[in-house]
């Protein structure tokens, strides 16, 4: 616990130390409004609500947190700090889970940025609050979902343009995993039950049940269950790969 | 003696490459062990294992007691590792990156500061504190890596290459601070700097292609060489054929070399048999063929040729 907390500390701080932390909250809030004023039509549709706000948040996920996990890992092994930081009496477990943490928080804080567009919506109408902290929860963990990709993405490489390409391309795969883009490739062949598995895989649609104030347990379990796997992969790396 | 650090069989192979092979050794308090070896030898790979870098493909290596593949974060709670090349984060300041390091190696809050100042006051970096790492000068990236290493005041310091990179005066101070050190700890040091390992090393273990070819003090390495106890004569360039005669004519004499000749005097070295003190045959040969001379004097032995010869062409 108290391992975890200095990591995460540190990885948070790191954020902060650098132009990255401030060039992604700029360009994602300034996403955020654009895309839901111009593409979302938010004033058209004459509605209180954040649909279309959270609607835009896997599609600005999709390119901007592989950027956030980038990093994390790939960055230890290029500079060789990786060997400093497992000499240390740290166990794998606690370090993956302090940089995700990190890394979630930074997310976090970029998304409670965003809070202008929750009083915009409160003046202008009486819009459902909850629906609205249930969209928030459901961009949270949709970031950390992807975030676990970028992390475990992250360690299998040194250099962090190919980790955020990677983590772009994997996160594409299962955010559309519901659509025909993918399914197409399997229905030729696949037997039902395995392109129905495929479509269940999909980010997408657990997280499109969250936004519309759904907040099924199921889809919060699922989207859970992806970070605890891909963190999980990611320890499995880090101890295969120590010397690389 | 008691033995803090033991190394048993070690081996590393990286696919059909035998990194280390079968390595062992033991280090107690008290003791500065020089770990010496060729590029590439194993000497890295030897230590990244013994700090739990790295896992073995056979063999143990326990600190305190505690083996290192069993009980990873009890060997590393014991240990204070430099790592080659002296990784750091360069975005923080030293004084944030000795926080870090004794936050996670669980120093109470109330000791850290106290732990940091300490280590800084004794490594010498209290003047670039709060400058970020990544802007510091390699000499204190590399101190700032040993502060980091003894900030919890570990039985067992692993240090590799810790002078490198460091001026003269810089590397004067380290080795100071490592005999200072030495009395509680048992400490090892991988250098290719000979004079390191006769200014600080009680034991010196020579590596070459993953194994140990010798483990001795410095003192029966120099007393390997077949320059033990030579004689260095410099003399006018128009007598080196008279001294050579000279030097050539007593019995514990090898033979005669020219060392070097300059365009009024020259270096010559007598090399004895077997390493025998002929100190005094020489001065008495010269003074009976009244070979007046500039300079003479008496080697100990030369580590890099014993080196090379226990490293090269086996």
């Amino acid at each position: 616990m108290r391992v975890t907390a200095a990591i995460c500390k540190r990885e948070l701080i790191a954020y902060f130390s650098t132009p990255l932390a401030y060039v992604f909250i700029v360009i994602f809030l300034a996403l955020t409004g654009a895309v839901t004023f111009y593409f979302g039509g938010f004033f058209d549709r004459g509605q209180a609500d954040l649909q279309v706000f959270f609607s835009f948040h896997p599609w600005l996920y999709l390119f901007l947190i592989p950027a956030v996990g980038m990093r994390l890992w790939a960055e230890e092994r290029k500079t060789g700090t990786m060997e400093l930081l497992m000499t240390l009496p740290v166990s794998p477990t606690h370090a993956v889970l302090g940089k995700f943490l990190a890394s979630w928080i930074f997310a976090a804080i970029a998304l409670a940025l965003t809070f202008p567009m929750w009083i915009t919506v409160n003046y202008l109408g009486g819009p459902d609050n909850g629906v609205i902290v249930a969209g928030y929860i459901g961009s949270l963990l949709m970031a950390g979902a992807f975030l676990s990709i970028g992390c475990f993405v992250s360690a299998l490489t040194r250099n962090q343009v190919i980790a955020f390409v990677i983590a772009a391309a994997v996160c594409f795969l299962f955010m559309m995993s519901g659509l025909e883009l993918v399914l197409a490739a399997f229905k030729g062949w696949a037997p039902d039950f395995l392109v129905d598995l495929i479509a269940s895989l999909s980010f997408l649609t657990h997280f499109e049940g969250i936004i519309k104030g759904v907040v099924d347990i199921r889809d919060v379990i699922y989207l859970v269950s992806a970070m605890v796997i891909f963190l999980f992969a990611n320890r499995l790396v880090i101890d295969l790969k120590r010397g690389d | 003696m008691s033995e803090m650090l033991r190394i048993r069989d070690l081996t590393k192979r990286f696919g059909a490459l035998t990194a280390v092979d079968n390595v062992s050794l033991t280090v107690g308090r008290g003791e500065v062990l020089g770990f010496l070896g060729p590029n590439g030898a194993g000497k890295s790979t030897t230590m990244k294992m013994v700090t739990g870098f790295l896992p073995p493909t056979s063999g143990t290596a326990e600190v305190c007691g505690f083996e290192v593949t069993r009980d990873p974060i009890e060997v590393k709670r014991r240990v204070g590792y430099l790592p080659e090349g002296a990784p750091l984060y360069e975005d923080m300041t030293p004084l944030a990156f000795l926080n870090f390091v004794s936050e996670v190696r669980g120093t109470a809050a109330a000791e850290r500061t106290g732990a940091i100042e300490r280590a800084a006051e004794l490594i010498n970096i209290t003047d670039v504190m709060h400058q970020p790492i990544g802007t510091l000068s390699k000499g204190y990236k590399r101190r700032v890596g040993l502060a980091q290493a003894i900030i919890h005041d570990p039985e067992v310091l692993i240090l590799d290459e810790p002078t490198d990179g460091l001026d003269p005066n810089q590397k004067h101070e380290v080795r100071g601070l490592i005999s200072k050190m030495a009395e509680d700890k048992a400490i090892v040091i991988s250098t290719h700097l000979l004079e390191e390992v006769e200014a600080v090393c009680t034991r010196a273990t020579i590596i070459s292609r993953g194994k140990i070819v010798t483990d001795a003090t410095p003192e029966a390495l120099l007393a390997q060489s077949r320059y033990r106890n030579a004689v260095n004569v410099r003399t006018a360039v128009a007598q080196i054929e008279a001294v050579t005669a000279a030097l050539d004519g007593i019995e514990a004499v090898d033979r005669v070399e020219t060392a070097s000749r300059g365009e009024s005097t020259a270096q010559l070295v007598a090399v004895p048999v077997n390493g025998a003190v002929i100190l005094p045959q020489v001065s008495e040969a010269l003074r009976a063929g009244g070979l007046g001379v500039e300079e003479i004097s008496a080697e100990r032995g030369r580590l890099d040729e014993v080196f090379r010869v226990l490293t090269v062409g086996d």
